[in-house]
């Protein structure tokens, strides 16, 4: 077991001329909630775009429980532990919740089937089916939806289609949970109960958790360390309270 | 000697009709982003046009009047058929682009008769070169197509509009809120790719006087192919691809082996240049939001 | 018991129908009713349009990609079917096992064309996969149009053995089931909900671990062998296999009968298939010279018509008032309940919603404020 879940060196991608993010490095410990916080355009969402491999760096490399994932593809970098939600939600819309969720499970190890097995209905297809089905709703039940497991994913309120990002995120087991601006047109009460969820989900799954946001209060109120982003590079890194009171942090913020 | 030359010279040609509608095509995929299947049939109804014109034996006029009904024409298709299905999946629309490939192309069925038509729009005759016996209209299609390039390349970067093309093909949503009108860019590309479209028709006319409903839908195919391989979006490229394409045809066809696979060779520079260089030889490559 | 009841019927009515179908209709061939050869030709007709639509209804309605080399697919099945029966005639004669083996030579060699050419084309985004594929089309029927006449018997065509006449079409009907069964299987199994994920959100399935090329190649191969399964049975339903048959107007057909059905549903696709297979020969004997391009029109018609109709985001409204959901539902006086959808129906005009939330910083960052906040999520 690595000292970091998520160790990034260097880290940096540059389109064209414009380097979109340099020299990032990120240290994680397990169980920790790190949040990664910076002004528009300071390339937050790159940096999860090169963690999950949509992006492949120009620069550096990151790795994950000490095993080098840079240059997999996207859904090998999946299956190797980081799983990922959007800052604008992309569910499967005309599928039903928990169908959703079960679309997560579908590369676990213990849900293996092959499709020779599936085409011919073998026992196996029937076994797996039920247990991927079974444990689909436990995991919308921990969110409160499993009420809402026959609907279609599209047909969610708001806030419910955050929720259920995060638990297909789940659902593919990963060591390190990307959230991108999980709080994003939330209002206050649901922000709070948002916290609370993020809080459950690292002590409950035993996640590392690595989080956008644009929320000072909340993200202050939630996470262990921060890295805070400007114009691609790192601005200030540590405990939260002491980066954000950092001279340059508020200057970034605040323009001066 | 004399074989190579003339068959430079018809490869050059056929390119630069393959490249005159390619360069509709990769307009409308750029800035559209659709594939507009229908773009070869207006070829074909540009050359109806001015077979019906050509009763009055002014070419001149029966050309323009093909570029004016081609442009409304291209812009009634975009209205009725395209226009609904914006925000709507790239597959719905695909599908009715086909629809309306089909629809014009039995419509010109219907009126025309299923025979072909013959058409002699001017005849240029022929000059001699380096003792290659070479037919003017094939010069004339080249040089047009040059000309042509060379000022939609100028229309795109020097004027308003053009630029506003940019803007749209690079991001709709953020041309919108530049206060661009979306909308009526398109209607322009549209009016652009179908005069194109219109003049590719008189050129086939010019190298064969024979029109029939089926005209376009080949060289549409091709042309289409073309602007891949050169690199759908680009300009030259659409230039490149179309003249590329017309010498490996023309070259094909005297080469009695494979003069009856032509066709199948075309497509399969495709498909290898897919698989080499997605992009095509001039492309960009685009990158999806995330 | 229990387990039994759960088992919806509706996933199996296709079968049932189609299979009683066959029996009805195979019990009297077989007990001698003889039908005229016009009637027998409509049924194995009608057995083809309905494995076609089927399997490009994988590929369209489910992978949400446009193949319109349905036909290059089914024209290779149909050659290589057709020479490898002919082939074994002479020792095999007439019988079962001499299509069984044509079936899988057929069938295996459209699957591998399948594999050529989805290999490049799906791992691009956009229209490539139709270009490609109306390319692929072009490429077979050229191929096949200037070969030799031993071989596969050039411009004229390749002359196939027509199996027995009075029963072709229950082994036609039968080759349906199948289809049935593995696409459908495939649909309703884990994979097929990986495939119809990605028709959802591309970019989704591949953040949830699914492998996207894996699971287009599968699809779209799946879908290929069919074709050649299809093909097999043309040239066994015919005397001469013309690979000019197979252009580019016949994948439209294949398109057309899929769209009219209502992409992503299978029953729909089968319905529409019988439904174009039969008018198709009734107006062939109407429309005939000139008149014959009116059906062209009206597959043109057809397709604008339907895909705007059933896509267009401004239409949205009308749809939802006036869909054949909503109609059923109020003739049996049964209010429609969008969360009883079971099948993951497409839909297309649903956008993912989109909430730029960018603008919105909040910069008090004040001690006391954090403090509270804390607080506040750490006592409830």
């Amino acid at each position: 077991m690595a000292e970091y879940i998520l160790e990034t060196k260097n880290l940096g991608i540059s389109f064209g001329g414009l380097k979109a993010a340099q020299d990032v490095n990120i240290r994680i410990k397990k169980n920790q909630i790190y949040g990664l916080i910076g002004p528009n355009g300071a390339g937050k969402t790159t940096i999860f775009n090169l963690l999950t491999g949509v992006y492949k760096p120009t620069t550096g490399t990151f790795y994950l429980d000490g095993e080098e994932l840079n240059g997999l593809p996207q859904h090998k970098i999946n299956h190797k532990g980081i799983a990922r939600t959007f800052q604008n939600i992309r569910l499967f819309n005309n599928m039903t919740v928990v169908r959703n969720v079960m679309v997560g499970l579908h590369d676990q190890p213990e849900y293996k089937c092959s499709v020779v097995e599936t085409l011919f209905r073998l026992p196996r297809h029937f076994k797996v089916e039920k247990a991927m089905r079974e444990k689909a709703k436990e995991l919308l039940r921990i969110f409160d939806l499993e009420e809402e497991r026959n609907n279609l994913a599209c047909n969610l309120p708001y806030g419910k289609q955050r929720k259920l990002e995060i638990a297909r995120a789940l659902a593919t087991n990963p060591k390190l949970l990307l959230l991108d601006e999980p709080a994003a047109g939330m209002n206050p009460h649901e922000t709070e109960d948002l916290v609370k969820t993020i809080r459950f989900i690292r002590d409950h799954f035993d996640m590392t958790i690595l989080l956008i946001e644009h929320d000072m209060k909340f993200v202050s109120g939630l996470c262990d360390e921060i890295t805070v982003l400007n114009f691609g590079t790192v601005l200030a890194e540590g405990d939260t309270k002491t980066a954000l009171n950092d001279p340059e942090v508020i200057k970034a913020y605040i323009g001066g | 000697m004399e074989l190579i030359l003339s068959t430079l010279i018809n490869g050059l040609s056929l390119g630069g009709i393959y490249a005159m509608i390619a360069l509709g095509y990769t307009m409308v995929y750029g800035i559209a982003k659709m594939l507009n299947f229908a773009h070869g049939d207006i070829i074909m109804v540009g050359g109806y046009v001015i077979y019906v014109f050509m009763a009055l034996n002014n070419p001149l006029l029966a050309i323009l009047m093909a570029v004016v009904f081609c442009v409304i024409l291209g812009i009634i298709i975009e209205k009725v058929a395209y226009k609904p299905l914006r925000g709507a999946s790239p597959l719905a629309v695909l599908i009715t682009a086909i629809g309306v490939s089909y629809l014009l192309q039995s419509l010109a069925q219907i009126i025309f008769g299923s025979a072909n038509k013959m058409v002699t729009v001017y005849d240029f005759g022929s000059v001699s070169f380096l003792g290659v016996n070479v037919q003017v209209s094939a010069l004339v299609t080249l040089a047009v197509t040059v000309v042509v390039m060379i000022v939609l390349t100028l229309f795109i970067k020097c004027t308003r509009i053009g630029r506003a093309m940019v803007a749209v093909s690079e991001d709709k949503g953020a041309a919108q809120l530049m206060g661009i009108n979306v909308n009526g860019i398109i209607t322009v590309t549209f009016a652009i790719g179908s005069a194109l479209a219109a003049l590719a028709g008189l050129f086939y006319l010019l190298k064969a006087p024979s029109i029939s409903s089926t005209l376009g839908a080949m060289p549409g195919i091709k042309a289409f192919t073309a602007a891949v391989i050169g690199g759908i979006g680009s300009i030259p490229g659409a230039m490149l691809g179309g003249i590329l394409l017309g010498m490996v045809e023309c070259i094909s066809y005297k080469i009695t082996a494979i003069a009856p696979y032509t066709d199948a060779i075309e497509f399969s520079i495709l498909i290898i240049i897919l698989l080499v260089r997605p992009t095509g030889f001039l492309g960009k490559k685009r990158r999806e939001k995330v | 018991m229990n387990n039994f009841r759960k088992i919806s019927w509706h996933h199996y009515i296709n079968y049932i129908v189609i299979g009683i179908l066959t029996i009805v209709l195979g019990s009297i061939a077989l007990a001698g009713g003889r039908f005229n050869s016009s009637m027998l030709f409509l049924l194995e007709k009608v057995a083809i349009s309905m494995i076609l639509a089927v399997s490009l209804s994988l590929v369209v309605g489910f992978l949400g990609e446009l193949s319109l080399g349905h036909a290059g697919f089914m024209c290779v099945g149909a050659y290589l079917g057709g020479k490898v029966a002919a082939l074994l005639e002479p020792t095999l004669g007439n019988s079962p096992l001499n299509f069984l083996i044509a079936l899988l030579v057929g069938g295996g060699v459209a699957a591998l064309c399948g594999v050529i050419i989805g290999m490049p084309a799906l791992r691009l985004r956009g229209d490539y996969l139709a270009i490609v594929t109306l390319a692929f089309g072009e490429i077979v029927k050229s191929i096949f149009q200037n070969t030799s006449d031993e071989t596969f018997g050039g411009a004229l065509g390749l002359e196939t053995p027509r199996y027995d006449k009075q029963y072709l079409f229950i082994f036609a009907f039968i080759l349906v089931l199948i289809t049935l069964a593995v696409i459908q299987n495939f649909i309703r199994s884990k994979h097929g909900r990986a495939v119809t994920a990605i028709r959802d959100n591309e970019i989704a399935a591949r953040a949830s671990g699914i492998n996207v090329t894996k699971y287009k190649l599968l699809a779209f191969t799946i879908s290929a062998t069919f074709a050649g399964v299809a093909g097999v049975l043309y040239s066994f339903s015919n005397y001469t296999v013309q690979s000019a048959k197979f252009g580019y107007n016949y994948s439209i057909e294949i398109l057309v009968m899929v769209v009219l059905g209502g992409m992503g549903s299978i029953n729909g696709s089968i319905i529409a298939a019988a439904l174009i297979t039969f008018l198709n020969t009734k107006l062939a004997t109407v429309l005939t010279g000139d008149l014959a391009v009116l059906q062209n029109l009206l597959y043109a018609l057809i397709l604008i018509v339907i895909v705007i109709y059933n896509n267009a985001p401004s239409l949205k409204s009308f749809r939802d008032k006036y869909n054949i959901g909503t109609l059923l539902s109020k003739l049996v006086r049964k209010k429609h309940d969008p969360a009883s959808i079971k099948d993951d129906k497409a839909k297309w005009d649903v956008v993912p919603t989109k909430i730029e939330m960018n603008e919105v910083l909040s910069i008090d960052i004040t001690p006391q404020d954090k403090q509270g906040y804390e607080k506040k999520g750490g006592d409830k």
